[in-house]
């Protein structure tokens, strides 16, 4: 996606940069929480331990509360004050509140029930004699996740992916809250519409933004729906 | 002295139902061919397999393969599935679907065959008649053809015993006897010990050597196909429908013109339809005791073609006025008829009587191709 091209649509640097940094957002955001997501989808769909009620209530608790809480809470933990974000500047001078990274956190929080529970729910439809008969052809039981169930959850994952993905595009109260509204650097496509729209004279460029939004929506679940496809056709086949 | 090839003795409950094996197979007939564990549905055939092959834990006791222990309660051992060694064919086959045929076969080669390689993997593609489906998707084969990859991926596996759980019982007739063929070569070849499940007496007696009677979660009996099968006691877990004899032979001649073949057993000849196979081959025949009447006098002008002298050893009278008869031909026999007949014939244990047997009554599934090993066919 060059920026020439984009360009020719008659868009300015300001709009560009709110469509980069929430595509950049959204894809850190979904990169860093999938393996955390596998990890627990698996725990929730296989373990046997105590809290896992607790832990099934703390993932899906970004779906219940309002957006601007979790912001609050993320802006606590992470801010240069926090615990979180102290140590993080501290030890490796990274700076998560005000920036991109804070917002791609925020995204990534807010999106993780979805990940989750679409990850969890194809794990549970895993059959598990195949992964039984694996262990007898010799494959131990992190041999058997990566070879016979990692596979077999591929549609999962996708879906999970592309969920989290629209989410993440389209979170706004606790980017807000977390991370402000920083032109270049927190401002994602949902808070530059609302900047827009605060200001005198922005209706149009905020339906242009709207329109470009529908479409980066789209483009993703069409894609989505492609990957999702050919994954279970190679399942069937 | 050779280690037996299982010692098992395990106790293990789950939800109801208790299993308490004591189990030792030995003898070059088990570890150089099939042993067949032998029971009804629900008798633990099953969870005794996948006790063996680490699928489930016994609650206490001790299985050794070999020389090697596998579990073994008092010491702590319990070796995971991945180092059981064991290759596991199962009843519905366990194909990986993302995987074609070529994956699903290379999946334990790649993990195990590599160190002391018993099968290559061409040679089990020709054994198993697979090349033609290599590049396909398990859900595009029919079930034979799934259980025939099913069985390539294990042995493959490299194992040191390979468990066959009912490989037939969710197959048509056809597509059983499209596999039977195989499972014979499979016996035949790679001198891998096999532990065969199966509720269908027919199979076991085409395919295995040694039996093992299971009920209830308990082994009843364990030995040679040929004498369990004879034994009276065992009659009622061998099944009424299944009653036969099976007798040890050898295949001596053939009559081409009238397309039978002559078979010599301890009892004398036996005419059967034409075997396709060479002179000298031992042969186990299976004569069901419906296919087989009895005579006071010597017959003339009858017939059958196969007619053996011998004493009555064993009868029985059942609810049902069947009467059956062990006779004593040089080897047990068993007839059937009914209870009216034997009293008119004046049968009684002791009577000497003449057993007939039509030739046509024998058929192929009646043949089973004995494995030909060192005195072990005549233990």
């Amino acid at each position: 996606m060059g920026k020439a091209r984009l360009t020719v649509f008659g868009l300015s640097s300001m709009e560009m940069e709110a469509i980069q940094l929430s595509l950049r957002v959204a894809l850190w955001g979904v990169a860093w929480s999938l393996p955390l997501a596998v990890s627990v989808a698996w725990l929730l769909a296989r373990g046997r331990f105590p809290g896992k009620i607790l832990l099934d209530g703390l993932v899906h608790l970004p779906l219940v509360l309002p957006p601007v809480a979790v912001g609050y809470v993320l802006l606590v933990m992470f801010g240069r004050h926090g615990a979180i974000g102290a140590w993080l500047f501290e030890e490796f001078h990274i700076e998560i509140a005000f920036t991109w990274r804070g917002a791609a956190i925020a995204a990534a929080i807010m999106a993780f029930p979805l990940m989750v529970r679409a990850i969890r729910l194809s794990l549970e439809t895993v059959d598990r004699k195949l992964e039984s008969a694996a262990r007898t052809l010799g494959a131990g039981p992190a041999d058997v996740f990566l070879s016979i169930t990692l596979p077999l959850i591929v549609p999962g994952i996708i879906t999970g992916v592309i969920l989290a993905f629209a989410r993440s595009l389209g979170e706004f109260g606790a980017t807000i809250t977390f991370v402000s509204n920083i032109p270049g650097q927190t401002r994602t496509l949902p808070l530059a519409i609302y900047t827009l729209i605060q200001a005198p004279g922005g209706e149009e460029t905020a339906m242009r933004l709207v329109l470009i939004s529908v479409a980066v929506a789209l483009v993703a679940l069409a894609l989505s729906e492609l990957l999702a496809r050919r994954a279970a056709a190679r399942l069937e086949a | 002295m050779t280690p037996p090839l299982l010692d098992i003795d395990v106790s293990h409950a789950t939800g109801g139902f208790s299993l308490d094996i004591s189990l030792n197979i030995s003898g070059q007939s088990a570890i150089s061919g099939i042993t067949a564990l032998f029971g009804r549905s629900g008798s633990g055939k099953t969870s005794l397999i996948n006790l063996m092959a680490g699928l489930a834990r016994p609650d206490r006791g001790r299985i050794a393969l070999g020389s090697r222990v596998l579990f073994d309660s008092e010491r702590g051992i319990d070796l995971p599935p991945e180092q059981r060694r064991m290759g596991y064919v199962f009843q519905e086959t366990r194909l990986f679907p993302h995987l074609d045929v070529r994956g699903n076969l290379g999946y334990g080669m790649k993990r195990r065959g590599r160190n002391g390689q018993l099968a290559s993997f061409d040679h089990v593609v020709g054994l198993l008649d697979l090349e033609y489906l290599l590049n396909r998707h398990p859900d595009s084969l029919s079930g034979g053809e799934k259980q025939r990859v099913a069985i390539g991926r294990a042995l493959l596996s490299n194992p040191e015993l390979l468990l066959l759980d009912e490989p037939l019982a969710s197959l048509d007739a056809t597509h059983k006897n499209e596999i039977l063929p195989f499972l014979e070569r499979l016996r035949d070849d790679p001198g891998i010990p096999i532990i065969y499940v199966s509720h269908s007496m027919e199979e076991i007696v085409r395919l295995a050597d040694v039996m093992v009677l299971i009920s209830e979660g308990r082994v009843l009996a364990n030995g040679n196909v040929e004498d369990l099968l004879s034994r009276l006691d065992l009659r009622p877990l061998t099944g009424r429908f299944e009653a036969g004899s099976v007798i040890a032979a050898t295949l001596i001649g053939h009559e081409k013109k009238f397309g039978l073949s002559r078979l010599s057993f301890a009892g004398g000849e036996l005419l059967a339809p034409m075997v396709d196979l060479p002179l000298g081959t031992p042969l186990r025949v299976r004569i069901r005791a419906r296919d087989v009447t009895l005579a006071t006098r010597k017959p003339t002008a009858v017939a059958a073609q196969n007619i053996y002298r011998g004493t009555i050893v064993q009868m029985e009278t059942d609810t049902s006025s069947r009467t059956e008869a062990l006779l004593d031909i040089g080897v047990p026999l068993w007839a059937r008829l009914s209870a009216k007949s034997a009293q008119e014939l004046k049968l009684a244990v002791g009577t000497r009587a003449y057993a007939m047997i039509k030739s046509v009554a024998i058929d192929g599934h009646s043949l089973g191709r004995q494995r030909v090993i060192g005195g072990a066919s005549s233990e």
